[in-house]
Protein backbone atom coordinates (compact mmCIF):
# COMPACT_ATOMS: atom_id res chain seq x y z
CA UNK A 1 0.00 0.00 0.00
CA UNK A 2 1.33 3.22 -0.80
CA UNK A 3 -0.63 5.81 0.96
CA UNK A 4 -2.46 4.97 4.09
CA UNK A 5 -4.82 7.19 5.80
CA UNK A 6 -4.11 7.44 9.73
CA UNK A 7 -6.57 6.79 12.51
CA UNK A 8 -6.19 10.49 12.74
CA UNK A 9 -9.44 10.17 13.06
CA UNK A 10 -12.02 12.60 11.50
CA UNK A 11 -14.92 10.49 12.99
CA UNK A 12 -14.28 12.30 16.17
CA UNK A 13 -12.92 15.34 14.65
CA UNK A 14 -15.63 17.33 16.16
CA UNK A 15 -15.54 16.25 19.47
CA UNK A 16 -12.20 16.15 19.46
CA UNK A 17 -11.28 19.67 18.48
CA UNK A 18 -14.17 20.35 20.74
CA UNK A 19 -12.01 19.17 23.51
CA UNK A 20 -8.96 20.76 22.27
CA UNK A 21 -10.10 23.90 22.40
CA UNK A 22 -11.56 23.10 25.52
CA UNK A 23 -8.64 22.10 27.15
CA UNK A 24 -5.91 23.11 24.53
CA UNK A 25 -4.94 19.89 24.19
CA UNK A 26 -2.97 19.09 21.22
CA UNK A 27 -2.55 15.45 20.04
CA UNK A 28 -0.78 13.31 17.60
CA UNK A 29 -3.16 13.45 14.25
CA UNK A 30 -3.13 17.24 15.02
CA UNK A 31 -1.02 20.14 14.69
CA UNK A 32 -0.85 23.36 16.51
CA UNK A 33 -1.14 26.65 14.79
CA UNK A 34 -0.76 29.96 15.58
CA UNK A 35 -2.18 32.79 13.35
CA UNK A 36 0.99 34.50 13.74
CA UNK A 37 -0.12 36.34 10.21
CA UNK A 38 -1.11 39.59 12.02
CA UNK A 39 1.52 41.83 13.13
CA UNK A 40 0.57 44.75 15.19
CA UNK A 41 2.00 47.67 14.09
CA UNK A 42 -0.94 50.22 14.98
CA UNK A 43 -0.06 49.55 18.47
CA UNK A 44 0.61 52.65 20.47
CA UNK A 45 -1.00 55.15 17.89
CA UNK A 46 -4.57 52.93 16.95
CA UNK A 47 -6.16 52.36 20.60
CA UNK A 48 -8.96 49.33 19.96
CA UNK A 49 -7.00 45.87 18.84
CA UNK A 50 -8.40 44.70 15.16
CA UNK A 51 -6.41 41.66 15.59
CA UNK A 52 -5.42 39.34 18.36
CA UNK A 53 -3.00 36.67 18.58
CA UNK A 54 -4.11 33.06 19.76
CA UNK A 55 -3.41 29.57 19.82
CA UNK A 56 -5.21 26.82 18.80
CA UNK A 57 -5.19 23.43 17.92
CA UNK A 58 -6.82 21.81 15.41
CA UNK A 59 -7.09 18.16 14.79
CA UNK A 60 -5.96 17.37 10.87
CA UNK A 61 -6.29 14.27 8.62
CA UNK A 62 -3.09 12.60 7.90
CA UNK A 63 -2.22 10.87 4.64
CA UNK A 64 0.75 8.65 5.55
CA UNK A 65 3.34 7.70 2.86
CA UNK A 66 4.62 4.44 2.26
CA UNK A 67 6.17 5.03 -0.74
CA UNK A 68 7.07 7.44 -3.27
CA UNK A 69 5.33 5.74 -6.03
CA UNK A 70 3.09 8.30 -7.14
CA UNK A 71 1.53 6.60 -9.69
CA UNK A 72 0.53 4.54 -6.84
CA UNK A 73 -0.03 6.86 -4.79
CA UNK A 74 -2.41 8.46 -6.92
CA UNK A 75 -4.81 4.95 -7.53
CA UNK A 76 -4.96 3.94 -4.08
CA UNK A 77 -5.73 7.22 -2.96
CA UNK A 78 -8.31 7.77 -5.67
CA UNK A 79 -9.99 4.66 -4.15
CA UNK A 80 -10.01 5.67 -0.86
CA UNK A 81 -11.72 9.41 -1.64
CA UNK A 82 -14.04 7.03 -4.16
CA UNK A 83 -15.63 5.59 -1.15
CA UNK A 84 -16.35 9.11 0.76
CA UNK A 85 -15.69 11.87 -1.32
CA UNK A 86 -17.71 14.37 0.90
CA UNK A 87 -15.37 13.45 4.00
CA UNK A 88 -12.49 14.76 1.92
CA UNK A 89 -14.23 18.42 0.25
CA UNK A 90 -11.72 21.33 1.29
CA UNK A 91 -10.33 18.97 4.24
CA UNK A 92 -6.86 20.58 5.44
CA UNK A 93 -4.70 17.63 5.23
CA UNK A 94 -1.20 16.58 6.48
CA UNK A 95 1.31 14.56 4.71
CA UNK A 96 3.30 12.15 6.91
CA UNK A 97 6.90 11.29 5.52
CA UNK A 98 8.03 9.34 8.50
CA UNK A 99 6.98 5.87 6.92
CA UNK A 100 8.90 6.16 4.36
CA UNK A 101 11.87 4.03 4.01
CA UNK A 102 15.25 4.86 4.06
CA UNK A 103 16.57 5.78 0.81
CA UNK A 104 13.48 5.78 -0.93
CA UNK A 105 12.74 8.11 -4.17
CA UNK A 106 12.89 12.14 -3.84
CA UNK A 107 8.81 13.02 -2.96
CA UNK A 108 7.60 14.85 -6.02
CA UNK A 109 5.85 17.37 -4.02
CA UNK A 110 4.40 19.20 -6.98
CA UNK A 111 2.70 16.07 -8.11
CA UNK A 112 1.13 14.99 -4.70
CA UNK A 113 -0.12 18.50 -3.75
CA UNK A 114 -1.58 18.60 -7.47
CA UNK A 115 -2.99 14.83 -6.80
CA UNK A 116 -4.27 16.30 -3.06
CA UNK A 117 -5.96 19.55 -4.72
CA UNK A 118 -7.09 17.67 -7.82
CA UNK A 119 -9.53 15.20 -4.66
CA UNK A 120 -10.37 18.63 -3.42
CA UNK A 121 -7.97 18.42 -0.36
CA UNK A 122 -6.05 21.39 1.71
CA UNK A 123 -2.72 20.07 1.61
CA UNK A 124 -1.07 22.73 4.36
CA UNK A 125 1.71 20.63 6.05
CA UNK A 126 4.12 17.90 5.89
CA UNK A 127 5.84 15.94 9.05
CA UNK A 128 8.22 13.24 9.83
CA UNK A 129 10.09 14.08 7.12
CA UNK A 130 14.36 14.60 6.75
CA UNK A 131 15.60 17.73 5.97
CA UNK A 132 15.48 17.62 2.10
CA UNK A 133 12.16 16.39 1.90
CA UNK A 134 11.17 19.52 4.09
CA UNK A 135 13.19 21.50 1.86
CA UNK A 136 11.19 20.12 -0.92
CA UNK A 137 8.43 20.38 0.79
CA UNK A 138 8.87 24.20 1.95
CA UNK A 139 9.30 25.28 -2.00
CA UNK A 140 5.72 23.94 -2.41
CA UNK A 141 4.73 25.75 0.00
CA UNK A 142 3.82 23.18 3.05
CA UNK A 143 4.29 23.95 6.27
CA UNK A 144 6.80 21.70 8.10
CA UNK A 145 4.90 20.40 11.07
CA UNK A 146 6.70 20.33 14.57
CA UNK A 147 7.07 16.99 15.38
CA UNK A 148 8.38 17.40 18.53
CA UNK A 149 5.15 20.09 19.66
CA UNK A 150 2.40 17.36 18.80
CA UNK A 151 4.31 13.66 19.80
CA UNK A 152 2.72 11.73 22.17
CA UNK A 153 5.29 11.57 24.94
CA UNK A 154 4.68 8.14 25.65
CA UNK A 155 5.25 6.93 22.13
CA UNK A 156 9.39 6.54 20.97
CA UNK A 157 9.48 8.54 18.01
CA UNK A 158 13.00 8.86 16.25
CA UNK A 159 13.69 12.14 15.60
CA UNK A 160 12.36 13.29 11.60
CA UNK A 161 15.71 14.70 10.54
CA UNK A 162 18.24 12.63 11.75
CA UNK A 163 16.93 9.18 11.55
CA UNK A 164 15.85 7.22 8.66
CA UNK A 165 12.40 5.90 8.73
CA UNK A 166 12.58 2.74 8.45
CA UNK A 167 12.36 1.47 12.19
CA UNK A 168 9.31 4.25 12.96
CA UNK A 169 7.64 1.62 10.72
CA UNK A 170 8.04 -1.61 12.15
CA UNK A 171 7.38 0.53 15.38
CA UNK A 172 3.95 1.51 14.35
CA UNK A 173 3.11 -2.34 12.97
CA UNK A 174 4.73 -4.21 16.31
CA UNK A 175 3.37 -3.91 19.70
CA UNK A 176 5.12 -1.55 20.93
CA UNK A 177 7.21 -2.71 24.60
CA UNK A 178 9.43 0.20 25.06
CA UNK A 179 7.08 2.89 26.58
CA UNK A 180 8.96 4.87 29.05
CA UNK A 181 5.86 6.78 30.66
CA UNK A 182 7.13 10.53 30.74
CA UNK A 183 5.01 13.54 32.04
CA UNK A 184 2.03 11.10 32.45
CA UNK A 185 -0.92 12.52 34.65
CA UNK A 186 -3.14 9.77 36.83
CA UNK A 187 -6.24 10.23 37.24
CA UNK A 188 -7.96 8.49 40.13
CA UNK A 189 -12.20 9.82 41.10
CA UNK A 190 -14.21 7.73 43.69
CA UNK A 191 -17.63 9.20 43.46
CA UNK A 192 -19.86 8.95 40.50
CA UNK A 193 -19.70 10.71 37.61
CA UNK A 194 -23.39 12.28 36.69
CA UNK A 195 -24.93 13.16 33.08
CA UNK A 196 -23.43 16.18 31.67
CA UNK A 197 -20.33 15.65 33.66
CA UNK A 198 -16.99 15.19 31.27
CA UNK A 199 -13.71 13.93 32.96
CA UNK A 200 -10.49 13.92 31.11
CA UNK A 201 -7.16 13.09 31.87
CA UNK A 202 -4.13 14.01 29.83
CA UNK A 203 -1.43 11.83 28.98
CA UNK A 204 -2.50 9.36 31.43
CA UNK A 205 -5.03 7.06 32.56
CA UNK A 206 -8.58 7.66 34.19
CA UNK A 207 -9.73 5.44 36.98
CA UNK A 208 -12.97 5.84 38.28
CA UNK A 209 -14.50 3.87 41.24
CA UNK A 210 -18.38 4.63 40.76
CA UNK A 211 -20.84 4.37 38.12
CA UNK A 212 -20.42 6.34 34.96
CA UNK A 213 -24.21 7.94 34.32
CA UNK A 214 -25.67 8.24 30.53
CA UNK A 215 -24.40 11.51 29.14
CA UNK A 216 -21.66 11.37 31.37
CA UNK A 217 -17.96 11.54 29.20
CA UNK A 218 -15.02 9.81 30.23
CA UNK A 219 -11.58 10.88 28.13
CA UNK A 220 -8.30 9.97 28.61
CA UNK A 221 -4.71 9.81 26.36
CA UNK A 222 -3.84 6.47 28.22
CA UNK A 223 -6.35 3.84 29.49
CA UNK A 224 -9.77 3.95 31.33
CA UNK A 225 -10.71 1.96 34.36
CA UNK A 226 -14.05 1.95 35.54
CA UNK A 227 -15.02 0.13 38.81
CA UNK A 228 -18.39 0.24 38.51
CA UNK A 229 -21.28 0.48 35.77
CA UNK A 230 -20.18 2.64 32.57
CA UNK A 231 -23.58 4.09 30.78
CA UNK A 232 -22.00 7.12 29.29
CA UNK A 233 -19.21 7.28 26.88
CA UNK A 234 -15.43 6.41 27.09
CA UNK A 235 -12.88 7.37 24.99
CA UNK A 236 -9.29 6.12 25.40
CA UNK A 237 -6.56 6.73 23.71
CA UNK A 238 -7.31 10.43 22.82
CA UNK A 239 -4.16 11.42 21.45
CA UNK A 240 -4.24 9.02 19.48
CA UNK A 241 -2.57 5.63 21.48
CA UNK A 242 -3.51 2.53 19.85
CA UNK A 243 -2.77 0.67 22.47
CA UNK A 244 -4.80 2.46 25.31
CA UNK A 245 -7.64 -0.05 26.70
CA UNK A 246 -11.20 0.68 27.88
CA UNK A 247 -12.22 -1.47 31.64
CA UNK A 248 -15.28 -1.72 32.73
CA UNK A 249 -17.24 -3.81 35.30
CA UNK A 250 -20.55 -3.63 33.50
CA UNK A 251 -20.85 -2.39 29.90
CA UNK A 252 -23.88 -0.42 29.27
CA UNK A 253 -21.96 2.40 27.01
CA UNK A 254 -23.83 5.01 25.29
CA UNK A 255 -20.46 5.17 22.95
CA UNK A 256 -16.75 3.40 23.41
CA UNK A 257 -14.05 4.47 21.56
CA UNK A 258 -10.62 3.70 21.16
CA UNK A 259 -8.01 6.04 19.17
CA UNK A 260 -11.21 7.49 17.58
CA UNK A 261 -12.12 3.93 16.40
CA UNK A 262 -15.92 3.91 18.17
CA UNK A 263 -18.91 1.82 18.55
CA UNK A 264 -22.37 3.07 19.55
CA UNK A 265 -24.49 0.97 22.06
CA UNK A 266 -26.78 -0.26 19.11
CA UNK A 267 -23.28 -2.05 17.73
CA UNK A 268 -22.89 -3.69 21.01
CA UNK A 269 -23.86 -7.15 20.69
CA UNK A 270 -26.43 -7.83 23.92
CA UNK A 271 -24.46 -11.08 25.12
CA UNK A 272 -21.54 -7.96 26.12
CA UNK A 273 -23.99 -5.89 27.68
CA UNK A 274 -24.08 -5.94 31.39
CA UNK A 275 -20.85 -7.67 31.74
CA UNK A 276 -17.25 -6.86 32.76
CA UNK A 277 -15.37 -6.07 29.56
CA UNK A 278 -12.25 -4.67 27.89
CA UNK A 279 -11.86 -2.59 25.18
CA UNK A 280 -8.96 -2.79 22.78
CA UNK A 281 -7.94 -1.85 18.94
CA UNK A 282 -6.83 -5.55 16.94
CA UNK A 283 -5.69 -4.27 14.13
CA UNK A 284 -7.45 -1.39 13.76
CA UNK A 285 -11.00 -2.77 14.76
CA UNK A 286 -12.13 -2.34 17.90
CA UNK A 287 -12.88 -5.14 20.19
CA UNK A 288 -14.51 -6.35 23.18
CA UNK A 289 -13.58 -8.88 24.82
CA UNK A 290 -15.13 -10.16 28.40
CA UNK A 291 -13.25 -10.04 31.32
CA UNK B 1 -25.82 29.07 61.71
CA UNK B 2 -28.22 27.53 59.67
CA UNK B 3 -28.29 24.39 57.60
CA UNK B 4 -29.07 25.58 54.17
CA UNK B 5 -31.44 22.90 51.85
CA UNK B 6 -32.42 23.01 48.61
CA UNK B 7 -35.13 20.68 47.19
CA UNK B 8 -34.19 20.54 43.36
CA UNK B 9 -34.61 17.86 40.30
CA UNK B 10 -34.03 19.64 36.95
CA UNK B 11 -37.22 18.35 35.66
CA UNK B 12 -40.68 20.35 36.29
CA UNK B 13 -43.74 19.06 37.83
CA UNK B 14 -41.76 16.23 40.11
CA UNK B 15 -43.19 17.78 43.58
CA UNK B 16 -40.20 19.68 44.51
CA UNK B 17 -42.77 22.77 45.91
CA UNK B 18 -44.47 19.89 47.59
CA UNK B 19 -41.48 18.56 49.04
CA UNK B 20 -40.13 21.53 50.46
CA UNK B 21 -43.56 22.69 51.81
CA UNK B 22 -43.51 19.28 53.50
CA UNK B 23 -39.92 19.47 54.78
CA UNK B 24 -40.12 23.33 55.93
CA UNK B 25 -43.43 22.25 57.95
CA UNK B 26 -41.77 18.89 59.57
CA UNK B 27 -38.71 20.82 60.78
CA UNK B 28 -40.91 23.56 62.32
CA UNK B 29 -43.00 21.04 64.08
CA UNK B 30 -40.49 19.44 65.33
CA UNK B 31 -39.29 22.75 66.94
CA UNK B 32 -36.66 24.07 64.49
CA UNK B 33 -37.16 27.69 63.31
CA UNK B 34 -37.27 26.89 59.48
CA UNK B 35 -37.70 29.59 56.47
CA UNK B 36 -38.56 28.56 53.75
CA UNK B 37 -37.40 30.35 49.94
CA UNK B 38 -39.36 30.17 46.68
CA UNK B 39 -36.74 30.61 44.10
CA UNK B 40 -39.24 30.39 41.13
CA UNK B 41 -38.89 34.03 40.50
CA UNK B 42 -41.99 34.62 37.91
CA UNK B 43 -43.83 31.23 38.39
CA UNK B 44 -44.16 30.89 42.30
CA UNK B 45 -45.93 28.90 43.36
CA UNK B 46 -44.67 27.73 47.12
CA UNK B 47 -47.45 30.28 48.70
CA UNK B 48 -49.95 29.05 46.85
CA UNK B 49 -48.81 25.58 48.72
CA UNK B 50 -48.22 26.80 51.82
CA UNK B 51 -51.65 28.66 51.63
CA UNK B 52 -50.62 31.97 52.19
CA UNK B 53 -50.70 33.64 49.03
CA UNK B 54 -53.40 36.49 50.21
CA UNK B 55 -50.39 37.59 52.90
CA UNK B 56 -47.96 38.29 50.63
CA UNK B 57 -46.76 42.08 50.68
CA UNK B 58 -43.00 41.47 49.58
CA UNK B 59 -41.20 39.45 48.21
CA UNK B 60 -37.54 37.75 47.74
CA UNK B 61 -36.45 40.06 44.94
CA UNK B 62 -37.76 43.45 47.21
CA UNK B 63 -35.53 41.91 49.77
CA UNK B 64 -32.26 41.37 47.72
CA UNK B 65 -32.99 44.64 45.96
CA UNK B 66 -33.35 46.45 49.62
CA UNK B 67 -37.00 47.46 48.99
CA UNK B 68 -38.07 45.52 51.86
CA UNK B 69 -36.36 44.40 54.79
CA UNK B 70 -36.46 40.72 55.46
CA UNK B 71 -38.72 40.66 58.70
CA UNK B 72 -41.26 42.55 56.24
CA UNK B 73 -41.38 40.38 54.12
CA UNK B 74 -41.20 36.93 55.87
CA UNK B 75 -44.58 35.32 55.85
CA UNK B 76 -45.15 33.54 59.43
CA UNK B 77 -47.62 30.45 58.81
CA UNK B 78 -50.35 30.61 60.52
CA UNK B 79 -50.56 26.78 61.90
CA UNK B 80 -47.05 26.67 62.94
CA UNK B 81 -44.81 29.68 64.35
CA UNK B 82 -41.45 28.41 63.72
CA UNK B 83 -42.31 28.26 60.11
CA UNK B 84 -41.38 31.62 57.80
CA UNK B 85 -42.30 31.52 54.10
CA UNK B 86 -40.68 33.82 51.77
CA UNK B 87 -41.90 34.46 48.61
CA UNK B 88 -40.88 34.29 45.31
CA UNK B 89 -41.67 37.47 43.45
CA UNK B 90 -44.34 36.66 40.12
CA UNK B 91 -43.53 39.82 37.88
CA UNK B 92 -39.35 40.51 38.52
CA UNK B 93 -36.94 38.48 36.33
CA UNK B 94 -35.17 35.61 37.04
CA UNK B 95 -31.68 37.72 36.33
CA UNK B 96 -33.03 39.60 39.77
CA UNK B 97 -31.37 36.84 41.86
CA UNK B 98 -27.77 38.00 41.90
CA UNK B 99 -25.38 35.48 43.46
CA UNK B 100 -24.23 38.49 45.91
CA UNK B 101 -28.23 39.36 47.14
CA UNK B 102 -29.09 35.87 47.42
CA UNK B 103 -25.91 35.45 50.21
CA UNK B 104 -26.71 38.44 51.67
CA UNK B 105 -30.18 37.14 52.41
CA UNK B 106 -29.24 33.52 52.89
CA UNK B 107 -26.60 34.80 55.27
CA UNK B 108 -29.01 36.93 57.10
CA UNK B 109 -31.56 34.21 57.79
CA UNK B 110 -29.01 32.10 58.88
CA UNK B 111 -28.82 34.21 61.95
CA UNK B 112 -31.76 33.11 62.97
CA UNK B 113 -33.27 30.51 61.51
CA UNK B 114 -31.93 26.74 62.02
CA UNK B 115 -32.93 25.63 58.66
CA UNK B 116 -33.42 27.57 55.34
CA UNK B 117 -35.06 25.17 52.63
CA UNK B 118 -34.91 26.25 49.31
CA UNK B 119 -37.71 25.27 46.68
CA UNK B 120 -35.50 25.24 43.86
CA UNK B 121 -36.99 26.16 39.98
CA UNK B 122 -37.12 23.41 37.13
CA UNK B 123 -34.94 23.44 34.81
CA UNK B 124 -30.88 23.98 35.31
CA UNK B 125 -30.68 27.66 34.42
CA UNK B 126 -30.32 30.69 36.58
CA UNK B 127 -32.89 30.41 39.29
CA UNK B 128 -32.25 26.33 39.38
CA UNK B 129 -27.85 27.48 39.98
CA UNK B 130 -28.70 30.11 42.58
CA UNK B 131 -31.00 28.52 44.66
CA UNK B 132 -28.00 25.37 44.88
CA UNK B 133 -25.31 27.42 44.81
CA UNK B 134 -25.23 28.49 48.75
CA UNK B 135 -26.65 25.03 49.91
CA UNK B 136 -25.51 22.52 52.63
CA UNK B 137 -27.67 19.52 51.54
CA UNK B 138 -29.83 18.64 48.61
CA UNK B 139 -32.59 16.76 48.56
CA UNK B 140 -32.75 15.77 44.78
CA UNK B 141 -36.60 14.86 43.99
CA UNK B 142 -36.99 11.97 41.30
CA UNK B 143 -40.27 10.60 40.53
CA UNK B 144 -39.88 6.78 39.32
CA UNK B 145 -39.35 7.32 35.05
CA UNK B 146 -36.38 7.39 32.63
CA UNK B 147 -36.31 11.18 32.12
CA UNK B 148 -36.43 12.56 35.34
CA UNK B 149 -33.53 10.45 36.31
CA UNK B 150 -31.63 11.44 34.51
CA UNK B 151 -32.06 15.22 34.57
CA UNK B 152 -31.67 14.81 38.67
CA UNK B 153 -28.48 12.80 37.61
CA UNK B 154 -27.61 15.61 35.35
CA UNK B 155 -28.71 17.99 38.75
CA UNK B 156 -25.99 15.74 40.70
CA UNK B 157 -23.52 16.66 38.38
CA UNK B 158 -24.32 20.33 38.91
CA UNK B 159 -24.62 20.48 42.24
CA UNK B 160 -21.03 18.71 42.36
CA UNK B 161 -19.48 21.44 40.28
CA UNK B 162 -21.44 24.65 40.96
CA UNK B 163 -21.84 25.25 43.96
CA UNK B 164 -19.98 27.14 46.64
CA UNK B 165 -18.80 24.12 48.84
CA UNK B 166 -17.04 22.67 45.56
CA UNK B 167 -15.73 26.40 44.68
CA UNK B 168 -14.43 27.04 47.28
CA UNK B 169 -13.13 23.11 48.19
CA UNK B 170 -15.03 22.43 51.25
CA UNK B 171 -16.91 19.38 51.82
CA UNK B 172 -19.33 18.57 48.98
CA UNK B 173 -23.13 19.48 49.70
CA UNK B 174 -24.95 16.38 50.82
CA UNK B 175 -26.68 14.88 48.42
CA UNK B 176 -30.00 13.12 49.26
CA UNK B 177 -32.82 10.88 47.07
CA UNK B 178 -36.22 11.45 47.36
CA UNK B 179 -38.46 9.31 45.07
CA UNK B 180 -42.41 10.77 44.96
CA UNK B 181 -44.96 9.59 42.94
CA UNK B 182 -44.01 5.97 43.30
CA UNK B 183 -46.64 3.60 42.41
CA UNK B 184 -46.19 0.17 43.63
CA UNK B 185 -48.71 -1.32 41.01
CA UNK B 186 -47.41 0.51 37.93
CA UNK B 187 -43.74 -0.64 39.47
CA UNK B 188 -44.74 -4.20 39.72
CA UNK B 189 -46.63 -4.05 35.72
CA UNK B 190 -43.57 -2.75 34.63
CA UNK B 191 -44.62 0.73 33.55
CA UNK B 192 -42.29 2.37 36.08
CA UNK B 193 -39.28 2.32 37.20
CA UNK B 194 -38.46 0.32 40.78
CA UNK B 195 -36.39 1.81 43.46
CA UNK B 196 -33.78 -0.40 42.84
CA UNK B 197 -33.39 1.02 39.21
CA UNK B 198 -33.40 4.12 40.42
CA UNK B 199 -31.10 3.75 42.95
CA UNK B 200 -28.79 1.74 40.99
CA UNK B 201 -28.24 4.68 38.41
CA UNK B 202 -28.64 7.49 41.07
CA UNK B 203 -26.89 5.74 44.26
CA UNK B 204 -27.49 8.01 46.36
CA UNK B 205 -28.74 8.58 50.10
CA UNK B 206 -32.37 7.55 50.07
CA UNK B 207 -34.30 9.93 52.26
CA UNK B 208 -37.89 8.56 51.75
CA UNK B 209 -40.23 7.14 49.07
CA UNK B 210 -43.67 9.54 48.86
CA UNK B 211 -46.53 7.21 46.96
CA UNK B 212 -48.35 8.78 44.20
CA UNK B 213 -51.44 10.02 46.24
CA UNK B 214 -54.80 11.83 45.71
CA UNK B 215 -54.58 13.90 49.02
CA UNK B 216 -51.09 15.25 47.75
CA UNK B 217 -53.13 17.41 45.12
CA UNK B 218 -56.44 18.03 47.84
CA UNK B 219 -53.43 19.70 50.27
CA UNK B 220 -52.15 21.57 47.33
CA UNK B 221 -55.39 22.31 46.33
CA UNK B 222 -56.38 23.57 49.68
CA UNK B 223 -53.43 25.20 50.51
CA UNK B 224 -52.32 22.65 53.29
CA UNK B 225 -49.18 21.20 52.91
CA UNK B 226 -49.21 16.99 53.03
CA UNK B 227 -47.81 16.49 55.48
CA UNK B 228 -50.04 18.12 58.08
CA UNK B 229 -52.54 15.21 56.68
CA UNK B 230 -51.27 12.20 58.83
CA UNK B 231 -54.14 10.31 57.81
CA UNK B 232 -52.89 9.85 54.09
CA UNK B 233 -49.94 7.87 52.98
CA UNK B 234 -48.38 10.71 51.49
CA UNK B 235 -48.55 12.73 54.51
CA UNK B 236 -46.97 9.50 56.73
CA UNK B 237 -44.32 9.20 53.59
CA UNK B 238 -43.49 12.87 54.45
CA UNK B 239 -43.24 12.71 57.70
CA UNK B 240 -40.87 9.70 57.49
CA UNK B 241 -38.84 11.88 55.51
CA UNK B 242 -38.23 14.31 57.82
CA UNK B 243 -37.76 12.23 60.87
CA UNK B 244 -34.75 10.08 58.44
CA UNK B 245 -33.16 13.52 57.24
CA UNK B 246 -33.01 14.62 60.82
CA UNK B 247 -30.75 10.96 61.38
CA UNK B 248 -33.87 8.76 62.29
CA UNK B 249 -33.10 4.97 61.07
CA UNK B 250 -36.73 4.29 60.01
CA UNK B 251 -38.16 1.22 57.62
CA UNK B 252 -39.00 2.56 54.24
CA UNK B 253 -43.00 2.51 53.52
CA UNK B 254 -45.82 2.04 50.88
CA UNK B 255 -42.82 -0.19 48.71
CA UNK B 256 -45.02 -3.01 48.43
CA UNK B 257 -48.40 -3.19 45.90
CA UNK B 258 -51.60 -3.32 48.89
CA UNK B 259 -53.42 -7.00 48.54
CA UNK B 260 -57.33 -5.51 47.96
CA UNK B 261 -58.90 -7.82 50.31
CA UNK B 262 -62.68 -8.26 50.26
CA UNK B 263 -62.89 -5.94 53.94
CA UNK B 264 -60.88 -3.17 51.99
CA UNK B 265 -62.43 -2.95 48.72
CA UNK B 266 -65.76 -3.20 50.88
CA UNK B 267 -64.84 -0.20 53.32
CA UNK B 268 -63.05 1.58 50.57
CA UNK B 269 -60.38 2.03 53.44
Amino acid sequence: MAARLMPGNRYFAWLRSGISMLLGHRDRGSTKTKSMTAKSESEGNAPSAVVELKAAAFTLPVIRLLDTDMDTVAEQLGAKVDQAPEFFRNAPVVVDLSALPAGADEVQFPLLVGLLRGHGMIPVGVRGGNASQNRAAEVMELAIMSETATRNPRQVTTKPASKPAAPAQTAERLPETTKPVTGGSFKLITHPIRSGQRVYTREGDLSVVGPISSGAELMADGNIHIYGPLRGRAMAGMNGDTQARIFCQSLEAELVSVAGRYRVSENIPTTLRGVPVQIFLDQEVLRIEKL
Amino acid sequence: MARIIVITSGKGGVGKTTTSAALAMGLAQRGSRTAVVDFDVGLRNLDLIMGCERRVVYDFINVINGEASLNQALIRDRRCDDLFVLPASQTRDKEALTKEGVGKVLDDLSQTFDYVVCDSPAGIEHGATMAMYYADDAVVVTNPEVSSVRDSDRMLGILASKSRRAETGNEPIREYLLLTRYSPERVANGEMLGLEDVQEILSLDLLGVIPESMSVLNASNAGIPVILDSESDAGQAYGDMVARYLGEELPHRFLEVRKKGLFSRFFKE
